[in-house]
């Protein structure tokens, strides 16, 4: 069916019929003849020297692995080289892991795990950012407190904030958000004769082959990376499926056996990496005729024991905190500080949702402070075609915020609604009598910079992809796009058969195999289709012409879109190839007695260049909208000495079926001349900019600034009490 | 410690000699290789696990084996191979109502233990029948969607 291939129009998912019908073998399906399982022995201490281990004799065919059997490196290969695989002498958070115990029967690996006892010389362990900022020595990483420091400027900030009349300034927070995929990391590994074969849940196959390259010290063409049915990832199978691949291959190196290795759901949460805790503190500097004429923010994230990806998080946020605005004058400082908590690292929106938190409240701030409706002063600043964006790069394809502000108010009727709400009178008198529902309704404008940060796409990732016509006719693509559920099969198969004009039954694309396709990058930062699918596409054109040859191969490598730049000394130039960008709107209902929330309406307008599968688009935004309002209200991790107290799907609650109604969205077309049929990023966007739309809404329901997130009832009734303690 | 539990399964009648508290996921998974049921948590609050037990719902992950006997278990495997399925499977594709798969086989069965049960609910009804089944991708309301365009289309199927 030749027509199931058109741009925008949906088309049945390729990894559909399997999943539907429970025969998609995810890694905990999958079983090798004599395989064995593993489980892990995790540090229970913060922050210790290990003294020493007691370990039960093992059964017969039981077999432990600590770092002492790695034969190459024990250090995780991130941007900064701090992790270790396995605990060497010392561990620095809750569930780091120490040991592997390895053998045939899952019940008798728990049974030991019970009877092994670690002896900890425990140390005074670093637990939030202000613990951090107040040491003096006893660093966790070399010798300062956090693992990066940033600052950039723009314009000339000195001169604008000293001739400003006055400044507004305000300190957020926003707290920890667990990725709950539903299928937990999962590793299955075989090594065979010095060669291993790792299957397993994954976003980046590569970034695994690098680590179990590097841990098992094995040449690259003995080690093979294959991705399964990956059970959601949403940044939590980024970096993190590495350590559970280098322990799977070091135990079925040391056993002779494959081995698999399923974390259950508590040691997930405990141990892998969470979006990052912020404190964001922005002072916007008034000008006298009331315009902001400067803006300085302070940006500190509490990072965690280890590195891991802070570094460029932190870029993203700090890239991001500015807004869509143009604000001539800035300047950002920003630091990841560490901690002795569980590594923080990608999450959807990557340091977008805490930017876009901020410094859209502290917009409804200002619009307070100077008596404006805060949509007409957001309006005011919107960022337009031939601005420069926060690190100076020419914003040179047309922006449409306008439109997508004009979208919201027809959809959500936005305006007319936030004056009604507004009635404070009309406020009081509810509180005072019977107790009905405040309303409110929040907007918030955001975007979201396609693919990797700066220069990384051309400097870092180098994506490679190849297609490969088959002599009956079919075309295969061959790339490490992994499908994680966002549909990427089936996108990137619809690119290549619409550019080839076949029908999309004769594309194959089959889930990676690093023995089989070149690495075309992560399957990251909103980048497999705008940066992936735009090499497909031009291999698929170029074997168009090619068509009569029988079987050949086409190959494309990635090129620097020309105009851009970047100085990543200086943070300066076009911070991301491209743009998507968004708004949203949040109505609630506040219960005056219990202070629950109730979401009476959402609705979002985005721009994400020109949608390939508009049922794909709908899926993804309601996916990330949903998560994004988990985040804003009912997502709450909280970590006490070191420990995680929400270790379980029970007491870390995600949004159920009950909990919000439909998304209202709509599309705005703007086409993007180096996407493929025109499309940008969409993954992560229409995540980063909900929070603060909640937050807006409530706080207009029940006048009061919101400052943190998640905005929870506790938190709502304690800033309703402070009021009655004001005597306001 | 193994004792002789009976039960239907899929239709078939079985008996499985194990250890009366193993889980029945364990028991589906493990002993008889049907990994349609998926494990989430453990813990019974995510629903993957989701089996039919005498047409009602259950999570296979709290049942231990011995509260099985002389039940009738439907997984995935078993409800594959009916016209309310295939009805069910169209109308999930439709609707956009599958990303990862992995709460799949789980949502697809409390959309059948629902519709058993009201074959014309409303949104309100849909919403409540598969709160106990989660999903990190979809935001629900692609599933809703299927589930009550399946209502709508399924007359005399439920």
């Amino acid at each position: 069916m030749k027509d199931e291939a058109r741009i925008g129009k949906p088309m049945r998912r390729t990894d559909f019929d399997d999943k539907v019908e429970g025969t998609a073998v995810f890694t905990a399906d999958m079983d090798l003849p004599g395989m064995l399982h593993a489980i892990t022995l995790r540090s229970s201490a913060p922050r210790a020297q290990i003294a020493r281990i007691d370990l039960p004799a093992l059964p017969e065919g039981y077999f432990y692995v600590d770092h002492r059997d790695i034969p190459g490196s024990n250090v995780m290969p991130s941007p900064i080289l701090d992790q270790p695989f396995l605990a060497a002498g010392r561990v620095n958070y809750v569930g780091e892991p120490i040991m592997l115990i390895v053998g045939p029967d899952r019940q008798v690996l728990s049974d030991i795990l019970k009877d092994a006892r670690v002896h900890y010389l425990e140390e005074r362990p670093v637990l939030s950012i202000e613990d951090a900022e107040a040491a003096t020595g006893g660093f966790i990483y070399a010798d300062k407190p956090y693992f990066v420091s940033y600052e950039y400027c723009k314009g000339d900030f000195e001169r604008a904030a000293e001739e400003a009349a006055f400044f507004i300034e305000d300190e957020y927070r926003t707290g920890y958000q667990e990725h709950a995929y539903l299928e937990t990391q999962s590793m299955l590994a075989s090594f065979v004769d010095g060669n291993v074969t790792v299957y397993g849940s994954m976003q980046c196959p590569y970034s695994v082959k690098e680590s179990v390259q590097a841990a098992l010290r094995l040449g690259p063409e003995n080690v093979r990376v294959v991705q399964l049915p990956t059970g959601g990832g949403f940044g939590g199978k980024e970096d993190y499926p590495s350590i559970p691949a280098v322990h799977a291959a070091l135990a079925s190196m040391k056993s002779g056996r494959p081995v698999k290795l399923v974390f259950d759901r508590k040691e997930d949460i405990i141990s892998t990496t969470k979006r990052h805790p912020c404190r964001i503190r922005i002072r916007s500097y008034i000008g006298r005729e009331g315009t902001i004429v400067a803006r300085d923010v302070d940006v500190s994230t509490d990072a965690g024991a280890y590195a891991g990806l802070s570094s460029v998080v932190l870029q993203r946020l700090s890239f991001s905190v500015c807004g869509a605005y143009d604000v001539e004058n800035l300047r950002v400082r920003s630091r990841a500080y560490a901690t002795n908590k569980c590594v923080s690292g990608a999450f959807r929106g990557f340091g977008g949702p805490q930017a876009f938190f901020a410094v859209e409240m502290h917009t409804e701030h200002i619009a307070e402070r100077l008596g404006r409706d805060s949509l007409a002063l957001r309006r005011s600043y919107f960022l337009e075609q031939g601005d420069t964006s926060s690190t100076g790069g020419l914003l040179s394809s047309p922006i449409r915020l306008g439109e997508i502000a004009d979208a919201l108010e027809k959809t959500s009727g936005y305006s007319v609604k936030r004056a009604l709400y507004s009635n404070s009178a009309a406020r009081e008198k509810r509180m005072e009598g019977c107790p009905t529902p405040l309303k409110g309704i929040g907007i918030s404008m955001f975007f979201h910079g396609c693919g990797f940060t700066g220069s990384g796409e051309k400097d870092t990732l180098k994506a490679k992809v190849k297609l490969k016509k088959n002599k009956d006719g079919t075309v295969e693509i061959l790339a490490s796009c992994a499908e994680i559920g966002q549909g990427s099969q089936t996108t990137l198969r619809k690119i290549v058969a619409r550019a080839l004009d076949i029908p999309v039954g004769m594309v194959v694309h089959r889930y990676p195999d690093t023995g089989r396709c070149p690495d075309s990058g992560p399957t990251v930062a909103s980048r497999s289709v705008m940066i992936v699918g735009r090499l497909l596409m031009d291999c698929a054109l170029e074997m168009k012409g090619r068509w009569k040859e029988e079987d050949f191969e086409v190959t494309r490598s990635y090129t620097y879109p020309e105009g851009l730049c970047w100085d990543n000394d200086k943070f300066q130039g076009n911070a991301y190839p491209e743009y998507s960008w968004g708004g949203n709107v949040v109505e609630v209902e506040v219960d005056p007695l219990t202070f629950e929330v109730k979401v009476t309406g959402v609705w979002g307008a985005y721009d994400i260049g020109e949608p390939m599968d508009d049922r794909i688009v709908a899926g993804q935004i309601d996916g990330a909208v949903a998560q994004g309002l988990g985040y804003a209200g009912m997502e709450v991790l909280t970590v006490e000495a070191g420990r995680v107290l929400q270790d379980n799907l029970t007491t870390y609650a995600i949004p159920t079926s009950v909990d919000f109604p439909r998304t209202v969205a709509c599309l705005i077309p703007n086409p993007y001349k180096e996407g493929p049929f025109g499309a940008k990023g969409l993954g992560e966007l229409p995540l980063v900019g909900v929070a603060p739309a909640f937050a807006a809404a409530v706080g207009q329901a029940i006048g009061k600034r919101i400052l943190r997130l998640p905005v929870t009832p506790e938190y709502i009734m304690r800033l309703m009490e402070e009021e009655a303690e004001d005597g306001f | 410690m193994d004792s002789k539990v009976r039960f239907k399964l899929n239709g078939e009648h079985v008996t499985m000699t194990a250890d009366p508290l193993r889980r029945l996921i364990d028991v589906l998974r493990d002993d008889l290789g049907l990994t349609g049921t998926k494990e989430g948590c453990g813990e019974g609050e995510c629903g993957a696990c989701s089996v039919l037990m005498d047409g009602r719902l259950a999570n296979s992950c709290l049942l231990p084996l011995a509260a099985v006997e002389g039940k009738e278990i439907v997984t995935i495997e078993g409800f594959r191979k009916t016209k309310r399925f295939e009805l069910l499977k169209e109308c999930f594709t439709e609707e956009g109502a599958v990303q990862c798969g992995f709460c799949t086989p789980g949502m697809v069965l409390a959309a059948e233990a629902l519709l058993s049960a009201d074959p014309h609910p409303n949104e309100r009804a849909v919403r409540d029948g598969i709160s106990g089944n989660l999903c990190r991708c979809t935001g629900y309301s692609s599933i809703v969607a299927a589930i009550l365009a399946a209502s709508k289309r399924g007359e005399g199927l439920w």
